[in-house]
């Protein structure tokens, strides 16, 4: 098939209070993220994304591109000022790139019920696809 | 604060402004329907600054919806969860549901949104020239083994939901208690429309596995899986026929 997935995406914003359950003071300022981990394996091709500034913070993604598919998905930069961007971090980011290396896998075209989104993580790995092709 | 909704579609949605038309639609839903804008529809009514005579027309068809499900459900699934007026509950759901079918006016046979974990599928993947395809494969995230799956159900012309307590904490209320619903880590719907599914599969979690088990089983055209806290799984009689291999 014509497949392309064009990953578009649309802010259908506030129908579900996603990692909104609490907004930051504008003051807070976030701390330098945990060292990330970004290796490249044999054969692939690094290309990172825009820093995508989102109410909790900066946030930033390399993808790692071989034989046209992500292979790796590395988190430069995100948000670490509170406990609720630590469980952010350590809980809806590996979801988040699970979801996004699931969902090219051949055998899944989808999942359904990962529900935690970040505007700021998708518009980070929008502008690292876009600079990769 | 959005959520994001992926397309796959035939390249061709891109050139036809099909897609366009789609993600216009959702923005339009965003500006009517979110409660997060002082100035939407929904806000205004439950502010009772307005009745549904002044909001757009799909406001009303909304409402009578929830109340459908909510009645359908006896009382377990409500478009004003925690006192306040808030449909957003059925609202994904549906304006998901009417992207997709936005495409399918369009001529596009086979695609698939998603949106914030809720698939609404049309067609197949993979149709070759004599019309044959594939269904497509929705993986059901695992709630209790985050990035894992717990299984794959194979959609053609369907949807796909699932609600649970395990992702964002308890944040399903109980209706009738108030209180956050516990027992099932997440339940999954699948049937013809995501509107319906995404609301089933709600009011379900918010009944616990006692009262759901039930429910679901009787739900015509729709069957169910869940997975509860302690990781048993159960599902409706006429779901194992969507389980997808490996």
């Amino acid at each position: 098939m014509r497949r392309a997935i064009l990953a578009v995406t649309a802010t259908v914003a506030g129908l579900v209070a996603l990692l909104s359950f609490k907004t930051h003071a504008a003051s807070q300022q976030p701390v330098a993220s945990a060292q990330p981990t970004t290796a490249v394996p044999p054969g692939g091709r690094a290309v990172t994304g825009n820093v995508a500034n989102t109410a909790y913070g900066p946030v930033q993604v390399q993808v790692v591109i071989k034989a046209m598919k992500i292979v790796k998905v590395n988190i430069l930069e995100q948000p670490t000022a509170t406990a609720h961007d630590l469980q952010i971090g350590q809980f809806a980011f590996p979801k988040l790139i699970a979801e996004t290396l699931s969902a090219q896998s051949a055998r899944i075209d989808s999942v359904s019920g990962a529900t935690y989104t970040s505007g700021g993580y998708v518009k980070s790995l929008q502008s690292a696809l876009d600079n990769g092709a | 604060m959005g959520t994001v909704v992926s397309f796959d579609v035939p390249v061709t949605a891109r050139h036809d402004g099909s897609l366009d038309d789609a993600i216009g639609w959702l923005h339009w839903v965003d500006r009517v329907f979110s409660p997060y804008r002082a100035d939407s529809d929904v806000s205004l009514l439950a502010r009772a600054e307005v009745t549904t005579d002044g909001c757009a027309p799909e406001v009303a068809e909304v409402l009578a919806a929830c109340a459908f499900v909510r009645d359908l459900s006896g009382g377990y699934f409500t478009s004003a969860p925690g006192g306040q007026f808030d449909p957003s509950g059925y609202v994904k759901g549906w304006a998901i549901e009417r992207a997709a079918a936005l495409l399918t006016r369009a001529g596009s046979a086979d695609h698939l949104v998603n949106g914030g974990g809720d698939v609404q599928c049309a067609g197949g993947r993979g149709r070759d020239g004599e019309g044959r395809c594939d269904p497509w494969r929705v993986g059901i995230a695992d709630p209790l083994h985050p990035g894992g799956l717990a299984i794959v159900v194979e959609a053609r012309d369907s949807a796909v939901a699932t609600s649970g307590t395990a992702e964002r904490g308890a944040h399903i209320i109980d209706p009738h208690t108030g209180r956050p619903a516990t027992g099932l880590a997440s339940l999954t719907v699948t049937g013809p429309s995501l509107a319906l599914a995404d609301a089933y599969a709600t009011a379900a979690v918010a009944m616990g596995p006692d009262r759901a088990s039930d429910w679901t089983e009787s739900l015509e055209g729709y069957e169910a899986f869940a997975i509860t806290d302690t990781g048993e799984t159960w599902q409706t009689s006429g779901f194992a026929g969507h389980i997808g291999r490996g």
